[in-house]
Order: C-alpha cells, then structure tokens, then sequence
C-alpha cells in the first residue's frame, strides 16, 4: 500500500479529531474558571488557533523577511541599508518601479472606468446578467493561462510573413504593418499591452461591485432629482457619482494592490524583458538567482507600498460597516 | 400656480389596465386629494402628472401646456415622495439649495429661499445635517421643505404621512393644510387613508381598479356617494350595508330584510314606486344609529350587542340585527354591556339605496360616475 494514502488518512481523521479535541478541551478548562471571566477567555481561546497559524504563516515570515534584507546574498552577515541602496541606483529596480507606477495609474483608471461604465450601461438593459456574466467570466481564468492566451493574440511576425497573432492578423485586414506588441517599448507600448490584459481580466470584478452598488441607490432617489430639475447627466453627477464614491474607493485600492502585485502576466508574457519589468518580477527573479537579501529588500519595499493602501481599504470598510 | 387637466388619459402595464380613460380638472389653488385602496392607479396617476410614468393614451395638461412628452425637470412641478427620497450624501440645506442651483439661482436667492423655508419648517437648526441624524418627522419636514423652495406650479405629494407614527401623523396633515393656506399652490395627494383625504382636501377624488369613481368635496362624498364602493370607502367606521327587500305594506312600499322593516324614505319613494319583491342594498352610516324609541320619521330595529368598544365619549356597538352584522356608535354615557337587546332608531333621512348589481346610489348623478 502507498505509504501516502497512510498520511492522507491521518490528515483527514487526525486534522479535526485535534480541533475537536481542542474545542472540547478548552470548554472542560473553561468549566473551572469563575463565572465572571468565561466570558472573557472564551473568545481567546476559540480565537488562539486562527492566531497561531497566523502568527506562524504571515508574521513570523515577514520578519523573517525584513531581517533578511538587511543581511547579504548568502544570509551569513548584516551589509546595512546596501540593499536597498542598490534597489534605489540600479536601472533595472527603476524601470520596474516606474512600470509598476503605470500599472498602478492606468489598470485602477481603466478597470473602474470602464468597469462603472459598464455597470451603469447594463443596468438599462434587458440582458444584463448574460452581459455581466462574460465580462466577468475573464476573472475566473488563471493569470498564467490569460498570459499565455494573450501572449498568442499578440504574436508578430515580421512583414510579409503570415501573421498568427489576432491583433496582427486583424490589423494586417485593414493595411497596417504589424506591431511588435511586446516587444516595442517606445512609449512604453508594450508595459500598455500586458496592462490590456491584466484589464480585460479585471474590469468584470470592478464592474460586478459597482454595479451591486448602484443597484442598492433607490429609484426615487433619482426620480426626485429629475422632478428637481436634473437631466440625466446631472442625476449621475450629482447624486449617483457620490453615492458610488465609497464603493469607487474600495475598488480603486482593490485594484492598485493588484497592480502593485502583478507578476504572471508580465512572467509569462515576456519574463520581463524590452523594459517591462515589474517589482514582483524583479524579486522573483532575485531569488532565483539566489541573491535573497537583495529579494527580501524588494519585498519589503512593496510591502511598505501596500501598507497605506491597505490601511485606507480597511478605515473605508470599517466606516462603510458603520453606516449600516 | 396652475391646473391640472387629464382627458381621457389611459396607463396600460402590458395588458395590464391601471388607470382607465381618466378625466379630472383638478382646478388652480385646489387641494386635490387621490383616494382608493392599494392599486386602484391613484399613485401612476400622480407620477403621470410628475413625467414619471409615460401615458399611454389621452391628454395630460398642466395650465393651457400639453406634458404628455415633456421631460419631469421641465414641468414645473415638485414632489414628495413617500420614502421622502432625501439625498443622503447632502446636507439638509443642500437637499433644499439642489434643485435651486440646477436652475442657476443666483446664490444669495438660493440662501433666502432656503431659509425661508426652513423658517416656515421649523428646519433652523437641522440645515447642516444630513438627512441619517434626523427623526423620520424631521426627514418628512425636509421633503415638504425641497418641495417648497422650488416655488412651483403644482405639489405632488405621494403619500408623505404614511412613514409617521399616529401622532406625528395628526400633527403634519395639519401642518400640511395650513401651508397650502399660505402658499395657496394646487396640491395633488395621493392617499389610502380616507381620514387624511377628508380633513384635507378641497376635493376628493375616489379611485378603485383604475377607474376613477366619485370626485367631490368631502361632504358630497359623505352625504350622497354615487355607489356602494364610495360610500363603503369614505367613513370610519365603514357604512352598514342590509340587502333588503321591497314588500307591500298597508302605508305603501317598505324594504325588508328579516324582522327589520324601513319605509321608504321619501326622497327615494318615486324611484323605487311599488316594485315589490325587487333587492336593494340599503346603507346606513354607523354614527347615524342611535339607542332608542323611533319617531313617526325614523324606522327602527331591535339588535343584539355582540362586542362593545368603549372609547371614553363614545362606544363603538357590534350588533347583530335582521340576522347581519352592523356597527354603531352611540354616547357613551348609554352604558351597553354585551348581550343586550336594544331598539336602534334608524333616521330615514340618512338612509341610502343602491342597487345591488350596478352598485349605484338611487338616482345619483351618473355624470359624477366613471364608466364602468
């Protein structure tokens, strides 16, 4: 018999026989408190095991981490803030950074534009659920599988030759030379590219929150602006907009965390290459080349990032939960 | 200030009827209020008015202007809503400034308007709140307030009381009345609650299914409605109805039903005439039975009190009488305990005839009558 089908029933019975047991065993504990602290206890102790894993999966390593990236290459001596000195000199921390600065503008513009656009429309249609369901169907693929998809649609050839990619092939229909999608960085056209893709997967997510937003707006709200005297823009401007604002808010971060983190698609759809590096590419790359203090620094850099962001979707959720 | 005219005005949902070849004059300055139960077309009849309902069919005028396709903003109108729909991102005094600024009032104007209405509101100390840190009456006061500022031609008022507690409720009809006496605007209402339509309106407007059954001042409304649904609507509690017989007696025709017989009242003698054995519906309202020995103008009947409401100055009495259920109030101070047999005076004057199929009083007014 596999030795394997032996762990795997361990893990099946022994996983929640110990839950059990803990549950059970902190209650017969809970029995010899006095009354008056139960009440106190208790929820520490049903909330120690979320805290432990907690503590041991997401804490400890990024301390870990930033220790690290104090340290050199092979993790055997402290080298100070040089780390980061070399993230803040090298061209090729600052070509990510300023791609991710991209990401981070023109993903979160794109996917709630569009994405409120798309919601309002739809919500005057008769087909909206089918409408909304493709536009958010993208969201379900994986990242890589997206990547490898578009890295097909954007293939080039040179002129003269066949043209297997979509996009080349559709604008060849119409008489123009293809593009080298990826490979052009003037203008940072191929950074515009991957940050297409990464859109067409994402405008569906922002595109299903405002929606549920604008659905909870009462009608008569809007009719009583137009009894006011508002015409349509005006109704949108003046009393939709700024009651989609909050919602707006928590997708806009949504979205510039997911920028910040973007790394499959730019992975598997030119591994960084002709300038289109991103941070968490970078970093992936750093450890592969074994230099873990130089990664653990570009880690924490892109934590520090996201920490405000991250503070501001957490204040807007706690005052959104307040209203109700 | 202007009327509101609908010509044989139709709103179709689909196959779905609900208002019917509508045609009301609802004149300047008037109090109008829409009465009838849940879905009779009182509230489409509203938004009609307001551009929010498309008609199907028929003429909308507001003055001498055909609406039918002109947009809301555009009407002249304002509008409370029932939920109040008070902007919830503003604050009170942006709620009222809103429509003001949309129309490029100059600002100084706006800041007048605003707090003249909120002088007459009572609003003074809530303008810089928003609408979730105020009382549901106060919420109510802001939606009359953004209708005021407006200066329009005609209210439109959906139900504005129905959100309130009883009292809250007593005290804004009032309220409500006595800014019309100021502003002296029209007024259209719309209401289920047949009180507020009576204590408010300068006209009445009954609806039911659509189709539009009895317009008319509250008194006509009480004293002659036109058919059984009017005169079983308007009145609290609701009209006695006895299905009676006409039967031959020695001093001319009388309605029977069981052991209760009713002369003829004089006004409905000619019409009735010396049909014998045809059916009426005759309508007797509850405060008009009274404890006690008839006179040679009442009719009487003997009646067994089942359940007795004491209410302080009065005792509302559920009898039954000529084996039917009927309803009276009478003074308090008469001290009925259940189980009693009384003498129930009928004045013949108050009674009402209608016939049992079409539902019509005994020579009502049929140009008062919607088609039917």
């Amino acid at each position: 018999m596999d030795p394997r089908i032996g762990t795997a029933l361990i893990v099946l019975v022994g996983v929640p026989a110990v839950l059990i047991g803990y549950i059970y065993g902190t209650e017969l504990l809970l029995r010899t408190l006095p009354e008056r602290l139960k009440p106190k206890v208790r929820p520490w102790l049903w909330l120690l095991p979320a805290l432990a894993f907690l503590f041991v999966f997401l804490i400890y390593p990024t301390i870990g981490t930033i220790i690290r990236s104090f340290r050199d290459k092979l993790d055997e001596s402290f080298v100070g803030f040089a780390n980061y000195q070399q993230f803040a000199s090298s061209d090729v921390t600052l070509t990510a950074l300023r791609n991710n600065i991209l990401w981070v503008i023109f993903l979160t513009l794109f996917c709630v534009g569009v994405g409120m656009l798309i919601a309002i429309l739809v919500d005057r249609v008769r087909y909206e659920s089918f409408a909304k369901g493709v536009i958010f169907l993208p969201l379900a693929i994986s990242a890589v599988a997206a990547g490898v998809i578009w890295k097909f649609m954007f293939d080039y050839q040179p002129p003269g030759q066949p043209q297997t990619g979509t996009m080349n092939a559709f604008i060849g229909l119409l008489g123009v030379a293809p593009v080298p999608w990826l490979q052009n960085d003037t203008l940072a056209l191929n950074t515009f590219a991957l940050i297409g893709v990464m859109a067409w997967m994402w405008t569906g997510f922002a595109m299903v929150i405002i929606s549920a937003s604008l659905k909870s707006i009462s009608a008569e709200l809007l009719e009583a602006a137009r009894v006011d005297g508002a015409n349509e823009w005006q109704v949108f401007r003046g009393i939709v907009f700024p009651l989609l604002l909050p919602t707006i808010a928590v997708v806009s971060t949504t979205m510039i965390i997911t920028a910040l983190k973007a790394f499959d698609v730019v992975y598997t759809m030119t591994g960084g290459n002709f300038n289109t590096d991103v941070v968490a590419n970078l970093m992936y790359k750093q450890i592969s080349f074994g230099d873990f203090g130089f990664a653990s620094a570009i880690a924490v850099v892109l934590l520090l990032a996201i920490i405000p962001i991250m503070l501001v979707n957490v204040r807007r959720f706690q005052a959104q939960e307040a209203i109700r | 200030m202007a009327t509101v005219t609908f010509e044989h005005v139709t709103k179709k949902y689909g196959d779905v009827l609900a208002v019917n070849d509508l045609n009301l004059e609802i004149r300047d300055g008037e109090f109008m209020v829409l009465v009838g139960p849940s879905g009779c077309g009182k509230t489409t009849s509203l938004r009609m008015i307001a551009g929010l309902e498309e008609i199907s069919d028929g003429t909308l005028r507001i003055g001498d202007r055909v609406v039918n396709d002109v947009a809301p903003k555009d009407r002249d109108i304002a509008m409370v809503f029932q939920s109040y729909a008070l902007y919830p991102h503003m604050t009170v005094r942006d709620n009222l400034a809103f429509g003001l600024k949309l129309r490029k009032v100059p600002k100084a104007d706006i800041e007048k308007r605003v707090q003249e209405a909120a002088g007459i509101l009572d609003l003074g100390r809530l303008l810089a709140r928003k609408p979730k840190e105020l009382s549901g009456g106060q919420r109510q006061r802001v939606a009359l307030g953004r209708a005021i500022v407006r200066e329009p031609a005609v209210f439109l008022m959906d139900e504005p009381l129905s959100n309130l507690d009883a009292k809250l409720r007593v005290q804004t009809r009032a309220e409500i009345a006595r800014l019309h006496q100021r502003l002296k605007t029209t007024i259209v209402y719309v209401t289920h609650d047949q009180v507020e339509a009576m204590t408010m309106g300068t006209r009445i407007a009954v609806m039911s299914e659509g189709l539009l059954q009895q317009v008319g001042t509250p008194q006509e409304l009480y004293d002659m409605p036109v058919n059984r649904f009017v005169a079983g609507f308007i009145g609290s509690p609701a009209m006695n109805f006895l299905d009676v017989t006409v039967t031959s007696g020695p001093d001319g025709p009388t309605l029977v039903a069981n052991d209760v017989t009713i002369p003829v009242p004089p006004r409905f003698r000619q019409m009735v005439g010396d049909a014998a054995g045809r059916h009426y519906i005759a309508g007797i309202r509850p405060e008009h039975l009274d404890i006690g020995q008839a006179t040679s103008d009442d009719a009487s009947m003997t009646a067994t009190a089942d359940v007795v409401e004491y209410l302080g100055n009065e005792e509302l009495l559920h009898l039954t009488a000529a084996g039917q259920d009927i309803v009276a109030i009478v003074d308090a101070e008469n001290r009925v305990t259940p189980g009693d047999k009384l003498s129930m005076v009928i004045p013949l004057d108050k009674v009402q005839l209608f016939d049992p199929e079409s539902g019509l009083q005994l020579g009502a007014q049929r140009t008062a009558v919607a088609a039917a």
